[in-house]
């Protein structure tokens, strides 16, 4: 099924793939003209395959929940922003805040990501091709930010306990973040996602970067300043 | 929030039709700012430009009867409440004659900038200066979103302190005040109470001071304070920068005919060839320029 987004409103395209008909076969669309759109395919709560052929505006994939959603263009800010399960797969780049405060599903970037990647993720997993922009996976919270190019400045600041691994150079790690040890156990981990979504790189050659755990955990030489 | 469009023409392709697709864009912009709105567009001309602003049903005819003798063979171009007046004479004279009549307000001059801003909502004030129907090499605009000062035309972008020159900007200055201070000292003007002016005057005195444009806006990255994406045009073209933090948007479309920048990709979607255009976001911190 076919929508054209210069023919209709965002609004009733969004709310009919928001209220699937349980009973429905009809599972795959496909959006055409999406033209800078804000908020397209946010809240989709169905098993469903959605195909945006071109660019998007902000938060397009939001909240999303068991939907696939691919985005054959570029994304604005906030691309599946609390994202819940599915999968989000940007055949172009991304603006920032990509899948920030995401809860779970993969979110795929097949370009680059500018500042803020991952910011306060929750559980979401982050696959980013090219390169991250500044303060990536900032307060990043849990789940797994995987990145095949760049970083930018202040990687993982202010890091709880997601998991950061990059393959290429890392410009600064932020406030309280750590380069940790790429053991079995992590290469194995690393590996089960990359190989969920088809992606060829060698698991080996990446470094984790993850929290020292010295800013959020209450240290007990300070109980006297209470 | 604020919206902010620019367009440079590579070639003379889109020429004619440069005012047509900067309504495109400002109207695509409009949510971002519904207070006023404002645009440059650069036209060269063998003569000078003085786009003038008539206050208070101050009349063409009245203007035109000051204005006998006091300028050289004056051509005038009336479109809402501003004039175009196209003359050979140079701004060091024609400039303090026209600050001096109160009922007019000088919005920008130079041989190739028109400037034309208004309170309301961007897509009655493009229709009101027929900005579809403009032509020249490149052309900035701005909705705006009131923060920093009051909702008049004065606090209303493209601001301009310089020949040629115009700056429109997303995002607010903590320092302006001071920086107003400082630059008043070294004899730059200020008409309103605006931040974006402070920083239209803080390029205008490193340029007369024969500093170059890029060297102008990375010196500005330590000496303005607070968050913006700024588009500064100039005679030959326009440069765009990000504050260091880059929390205010902008998005760069390239074709082989053109550059265009706007807050969102929205502002673009209606451009020619745009979905093969090179479209990317400016690095925060970097000064990219075009033409100048």
């Amino acid at each position: 099924m076919n929508f054209d987004l210069s023919k209709k409103s965002l609004t009733e395209v969004n709310s009919f793939l928001q209220k699937i008909d349980p009973k429905s076969n009809q599972r795959e669309f496909v959006i055409k003209n999406p033209l800078g759109n804000h908020a397209l395919c946010a809240g989709l709560q169905d098993e469903v395959q959605v195909t945006i052929k071109g660019h998007v505006g902000y938060y397009c994939a939001g909240m999303n929940k068991n939907a696939n959603i691919i985005i054959e263009g570029n994304v604005g800010t906030g691309v599946a922003e609390n994202m819940m399960s599915g999968l989000v797969h940007v055949k172009g780049n991304a603006s920032q805040s990509a899948g920030a405060t995401g809860h779970g599903g993969t979110l795929v970037i097949d370009g680059d990501a500018s500042s803020r990647c991952g910011i306060s993720m929750k559980g979401i997993d982050i696959i980013v091709k090219g390169s991250v922009g500044h303060m990536s996976a900032f307060m990043a919270q849990s789940g797994n930010l995987i990145i095949l190019g760049d970083a930018d400045e202040y990687l993982g600041d202010s890091i709880y306990e997601a998991k950061i691994y990059c393959l290429g150079k890392v410009k600064s790690l932020g406030a309280d973040c750590i380069e940790k040890e790429m053991n079995e156990k992590e290469i194995k981990h690393l590996s089960s996602i990359l190989k969920a979504q088809n992606i060829k790189a060698d698991p080996k050659k990446f470094k984790r970067y993850g929290s020292a755990r010295n800013l959020y955990n209450f240290k007990i030489d300070n109980v006297s300043s209470y | 929030m604020c919206g902010i469009v620019g367009i440079y023409l590579k070639n003379k392709k889109y020429n004619k039709q440069l005012g047509k697709l900067l309504t495109g864009m400002m109207n695509n912009m409009a949510s971002r700012g519904p207070d006023s709105a404002g645009f440059a567009i650069y036209n060269k001309s063998s003569k000078f430009k003085y786009t003038v602003c008539l206050q208070n049903n101050f009349e063409l005819k009245d203007l035109k009867k000051l204005l006998k003798n006091k300028i050289a063979n004056a051509k005038y171009k009336v479109i809402s409440d501003h004039v175009v007046i196209e003359s050979s004479s140079k701004p060091e004279k024609t400039i303090p004659f026209l600050k001096s009549i109160k009922q007019i307000d000088l919005v920008g001059y130079g041989k190739s900038i028109e400037i034309f801003k208004q309170v309301g909502n961007p897509k009655d004030v493009v229709k009101k200066f027929s900005l579809n129907k403009f032509s020249g090499s490149h052309a900035i605009g701005h909705t705006r979103m009131a923060t920093e000062s009051a909702i008049t035309t004065d606090g209303s972008h493209p601001y301009s302190t310089g020949e040629d020159e115009c700056l429109v900007h997303n995002g607010s200055l903590s320092n302006h005040n001071n920086l107003r201070r400082t630059l008043v000292k070294d004899g730059i003007e200020f008409k309103s109470q605006n931040d974006t002016e402070v920083a239209a005057g803080y390029i205008s005195n490193s340029l007369k001071n024969k500093t170059s444009l890029k060297d102008t806006l990375t010196n500005g990255l330590k000496d303005l304070d607070g968050f913006y994406t700024f588009i500064t045009g100039t005679q030959k073209g326009f440069a765009v920068l990000r504050d260091e933090i880059a929390c205010k948007p902008a998005v760069i479309a390239e074709t082989k005919d053109y550059v265009a920048i706007a807050s969102e990709f929205q502002a673009m979607a209606h451009l020619p060839d745009v979905n093969k255009a090179n479209i990317y976001e400016p690095k925060p911190g970097v000064v990219y320029s075009w033409g100048s």
